[in-house]
Order: structure tokens, then C-alpha cells, then sequence
């Protein structure tokens, strides 16, 4: 765990930031700020899975809302069927969505590229089609969830869903950071830079791959399984909106997708402008703005704010 | 027995065009290798533009999609223009120009909601609402009139293609730039031109596809599956092939919302891209 000072730096940081976060819930009370910093961190976590399969790896997921949906969705079945506690859902989303990602990772074997990310897209329409057909989930009238009047240690629901959202997203983050530094980190990049020759040197791409899209499934999962809890009321339209693809491909990119810290930094700094964004002016405004940051990024500074940051750091040494 | 006649008729009526909202696709995607997958929000744009000038001015739809062509390719040749620059000539293109696209994608839908809303928008011309009686299957205008203008864009740009020099130009560019050079070409040129001429063709579908059915922002993600499915089961830039799966995929969508229901067809389309995707990548008619 602890290989070298950056890594009891981060474990230090890790803990400081999860212990703040739950000093916060014991002194403010107004809702409104867990609400929108529950938004951002759900993003993170997506931004964090995204990356693993596109910034890692090198292969474009646009089905990042299937995955958050059917995580959803999950929780929701199981929780009428059943009624699990919230940690067993969480499990069983994380479960059902690394399935659904090994499923993905088997479609690498013979799409690359394009073909790949134009598969994940079809596959998002093709889930949102089955689930408006589904009827013992809300079909496409969607379906009300119950949330508890009162929970343990914290004064209201939303501040136990904001705690569960900060550490998963503290988890996903670690996870990410352990990966880009070890050897399956650096078999990863090898595909991403050229898959013939990783293979030809003995990479197991496949094994690796596979490992790769689990992991960013069963993250995107965990991502969308307190979702319905959250905000109590789930329809297709909602879990399967563009816009979660879109914030989980906008984010890695802006931020930069080669480092672990790339999509947190996007997450964050989008994530928060988009709150402040939708208070001040308006949601649909907030939504247009990430879609020319993210071409403005691409066309502009493919390497996103880390490839900035490094590049002018670069300079400075000189 | 009725409902099946009906439902062929209507899946071929249909499924030319799809052909028209395809046959730009078939020539950035197919022969230009670049995937826009933006290509449905621009025919929403002109399906926007037909409803504008269609409730302001009273002008006919189709008319507007043909005079609003130009203007589609001087963007189209823009949109080629920055994609260049950015992406083709740093080699990068496939997934940062993926990437590229799906912001301007983005991008387009949100305008559109910002400026207009998310209501369903119709078009209305004296034609629409009338139906041919050939007895045992009934004909109405608004799929008819769409079949005659999408049959003939789809065949004029497939004569342009086959015939002209700068057509044939345009398929060598992606097999042989090389070559292309030496014959005095500029393969630069000729791709901003094909790219322009594709984006040109989503002018007219847009003006088609408001006359089939009320259009709203959000209605190009349903195409993006059903245009790539059929460029891709066409065997890629084959234009002839590319109709055949069009009107496949029409006729399988008709059968599927006739007697399925219409809340199962978008998985049509976008079953048949993973599948053959997944098990026939070259398509229907392509080599394997």
C-alpha cells in the first residue's frame, strides 16, 4: 500500500478529505449543498471508470449512460424485489455492470476504434429500448422510490447518500491511481499506444483489456446505484440521458485522460462550474457550455489540463 | 393480410428515405473514413430550417431543403476544414475526431433546445394530408412525396459519384492518395468538397424527414443508429449496397412496430449494427 511518500501523501489526503466530508454532515444543515456536491462526485466516479477504458486504454466508450442506468436500474429492481440495504445493492450494481463490462470487452476482440465506440452507442439504445419495455421497473412511465424518514448518525438521508457517494468515489479514485502506476497500468498504455506490437511483445492484451472494461463497468454501476435514492423518482429518459455520456467523455478529456488526477481535476472544475452554472444562469445553458469545452479541448489542447500543466512546467525548467 | 401489404409498402416508402439520410454518411464514413457521427443532428437542422421558413413564409418544405443545400455545403466544407487542421494532419483522427463529433452533436441538439424548445415541430403543404387509393393499400403523400425526392437525391449522387471526375476523385481519395496526387488532384480539396456535398444531402433529409412525422432535438440519436447501421451493412461506402440495407432496415422497422409495437423499433436499427458489427463487419456485400 504504502510504496514510496507520494503514495502516504495521498492515503493522507484520501483520509483527511473523507474525515472533512463527515465533520461537514455534522455542522451544516442546508440540503442544498450535498445535493449538488452528491452531483459532482457522481460524475467524478463516472469520469474516474471512463477513463480507465479511454484514457488508459485507448478505446472511446459512448455507452457510459448504459452502464450508470442499468446500475440504476438494478438497484431499483432488487430493491422492490427483495429490499436489500443500500451496501448489497451497491455490490449487485457493481456486479451486474462488471458483467455487462466483460460482455464489452469480449466486442474488443473483433471491433477496434470507431467500430468499438460506435458499438457502445448501439448497445446504449438497445438497453434504454429494452428497459422502456420493461414493465416491473416503471416501463417508460418510470418509478417512484421510497427513501427512509430517519437514518443513523446523520440528521437526513441525503447526508448518509452524500457520505456513500464520497467514500465510492474516494475508492474509484485509489483504484485509478493504483492501476496507471502498476504493471497492468503500463500493459494498458502499451494498447493504447499500439495493440499489434503490445501483443507481439508479449502484452496479454486480452486478459488485460477484459480487466480494464470490468473494472469501468462495475465503477459505472456503483455510480448509478444510489442514483435512484437520490433523486426518488427513475425513468429511461433520466438514467439514460446523453448528458451523463457526454459529462463522462467531457471531463477525462479536459482534464487530460494519460494520468490518474486528469479526469478528477476535470470532474471537479466542470462538475463545479456546472452547479454554479445552474444556480446563477440555467441548466440548459450549463449543458451547451461542456459541450464547447469539450470540442474547444479536443481541437485546442488534446492533451487537457494535466498536458498543459506538464507542458509548461516543462518550459520552466529550461 | 391488409396489414401486411401495408406493412412492406410503408417499410420500402421508408426505407428509401433512409437511404437519403444515409447517402452523406455513406461518403464521409464509407469512403472519407471520417465518423461523423453528427451527421443526423445537421438533417434535424434542416428539418428546422424547412419548419421556419415553412410556418413564417408558407414555402414548401422540400423546396427549402434544396435551396438551403449550399449553405449546408459551405458549412460542411468549414466543419472538413477544422477537422483537418485539428486532427487529419496531426494523425490523430480516429478517436479525437470521434471525440470532435459527438461534441458538435452535442452541441447542435442543445442550440436547437435553447432556441426553440423540446415541442414536436410540423410542417404543413396542401399535398400532405392526401392519400393514393390503389385499392388494396393506401398510398398517403407525406410518405410518398419524401420516396420520389430521396430516390432521386440518392441516384443523383450516386451518378455524380460513378460518373463525374471529381465523383470518381472522391472514391480514389480514400483507396490512393498518392495516386490521386499524380493525377492532378488535390486529395485535401476533393475531401472537403465530399464532405460538404454529404453535409449538402442532410439539407434535403431533413426537409423530408419533417414531412414524415413531427421532429423534435433529440429525434437524430434514433438516426445515428439507423444511419450507421445501414452504411455499415451496406459494405461501407457502396452506394447501391448502402440502399439495399436501407430499405431492409425500413421494411424490418415497419414489421416491428406493426406488430410489435412502435416502442420496440429504435432496438431494430441499433440491434442490427451490434450484430453485424460484432459478427460481420464488412457487411452484407462486402468481402469478408
Amino acid at each position: 500500500m504504502f510504496r514510496n511518500r507520494g503514495d502516504v501523501v495521498f492515503w493522507i489526503v484520501l483520509g483527511a478529505v473523507l474525515l472533512a466530508g463527515f465533520g461537514v454532515t455534522q455542522t451544516i444543515a442546508n440540503e442544498y449543498y450535498y445535493t449538488a456536491i452528491y452531483a459532482i462526485l457522481q460524475a467524478t466516479i463516472m469520469a474516474v471508470a471512463w477513463n480507465i477504458l479511454g484514457g488508459f486504454t485507448g478505446y472511446v466508450n459512448f455507452g457510459s449512460a448504459a452502464f450508470f442506468a442499468i446500475g440504476a436500474y438494478t438497484a431499483v429492481a432488487l430493491d422492490k424485489w427483495l429490499g436489500l440495504p443500500m451496501p448489497f445493492l451497491i455490490a449487485a450494481s457493481a456486479a451486474v455492470c462488471g458483467l455487462m463490462g466483460l460482455g464489452v470487452g469480449y466486442l474488443t476482440l473483433r471491433l477496434k476504434g470507431v467500430y468499438f465506440a460506435i458499438a457502445t452507442l448501439a448497445m446504449a439504445i438497445v438497453l434504454e429500448t429494452l428497459i422502456n419495455n420493461w414493465d416491473y421497473v416503471g416501463a417508460a412511465k418510470g418509478v417512484y422510490i421510497l427513501t427512509p424518514e430517519k437514518v443513523p448518525f446523520f440528521s437526513s438521508y441525503i447526508q448518509l447518500l452524500f457520505m456513500v457517494m464520497l467514500a465510492l468515489t474516494l475508492g474509484s479514485i485509489a483504484i485509478s491511481r493504483y492501476l496507471n502506476a502498476s504493471r497492468i497500468g503500463r500493459g494498458l498504455a502499451a494498447i493504447r499506444d499500439d495493440e499489434v506490437a503490445a501483443e507481439c511483445a508479449g502484452v496479454p492484451t486480452l486478459r488485460l483489456k477484459l480487466i480494464s472494461t470490468t473494472l469501468m463497468g462495475a465503477m459505472m454501476g456503483v455510480a448509478g446505484a444510489p442514483y435512484p435514492f437520490f433523486v426518488t423518482f427513475v425513468d429511461p429518459i433520466s438514467a439514460f440521458n446523453l448528458f451523463v455520456a457526454v459529462n463522462s467523455i467531457a471531463m477525462p478529456m479536459i482534464g487530460g485522460t494519460a494520468h490518474w488526477i486528469g479526469p478528477v481535476i476535470g470532474a471537479l472544475l466542470v462538475g463545479g462550474a456546472q452547479e454554479v452554472i445552474t444556480v446563477t444562469v440555467s441548466s440548459e445553458l450549463n449543458v451547451l457550455i461542456v459541450g464547447i469545452m469539450l470540442v474547444l479541448f479536443i481541437t485546442l489542447a488534446p492533451q487537457g489540463i494535466v498536458g498543459l500543466v506538464q507542458k509548461w512546467m516543462k518550459r520552466r525548467k529550461r | 393480410m391488409d396489414l401486411f401489404v401495408n406493412a412492406i409498402v410503408a417499410g420500402i416508402l421508408l426505407g428509401a428515405f433512409y437511404a437519403a439520410v444515409s447517402v452523406g454518411l455513406a461518403i464521409t464514413f464509407g469512403q472519407l473514413d471520417i465518423v461523423n457521427i453528427a451527421h443526423p443532428a445537421f438533417v434535424i437542422v434542416g428539418s428546422y430550417i424547412a419548419w421556419i421558413l415553412n410556418s413564417r413564409l408558407g414555402w414548401d418544405p422540400v423546396l427549402v431543403g434544396i435551396l438551403a443545400a449550399p449553405a449546408f455545403f459551405l458549412v460542411g466544407a468549414l466543419i472538413y476544414r477544422i477537422y483537418y487542421a485539428a486532427f487529419e494532419r496531426t494523425g490523430q483522427e480516429s478517436l479525437s475526431g470521434l471525440a470532435f463529433f459527438f461534441g458538435v452533436m452535442f452541441i447542435i441538439e442543445v442550440v436547437l433546445i435553447l432556441v426553440y424548445g423540446v415541442d414536436y415541430r410540423l410542417v404543413s403543404a396542401s399535398y400532405l394530408g392526401k392519400n393514393i387509393d390503389l385499392g388494396f393499400v393506401g398510398l398517403p403523400l407525406r410518405l410518398v412525396v419524401p420516396f420520389v425526392v430521396a430516390s432521386a437525391m440518392t441516384a443523383a449522387v450516386w451518378l455524380f459519384l460513378s460518373r463525374t471526375f471529381t465523383g470518381r476523385a472522391i472514391l480514389a481519395v480514400a483507396q490512393d492518395r498518392l495516386a490521386l496526387q499524380l493525377m492532378g488532384a488535390d486529395p485535401v480539396r476533393i475531401k472537403q468538397f465530399a464532405f460538404g456535398l454529404a453535409i449538402a444531402t442532410t439539407s434535403v433529409a431533413g426537409s423530408l424527414l419533417i414531412m414524415i412525422g413531427p421532429v423534435e432535438p433529440s429525434l437524430g440519436r434514433v438516426y445515428i443508429g439507423r444511419a450507421f447501421a445501414i452504411v455499415v451493412l451496406g459494405g461501407m461506402g457502396s452506394i447501391p449496397g448502402m440502399v439495399i440495407a436501407a430499405l431492409l432496415i425500413g421494411v424490418v422497422e415497419s414489421f416491428v412496430s406493426s406488430f410489435a409495437g412502435p416502442s420496440w423499433a429504435p432496438a431494430v436499427a441499433f440491434g442490427a449494427l451490434l450484430i453485424t458489427l460484432a459478427v460481420r463487419p464488412s457487411g452484407l456485400f462486402g468481402r469478408a
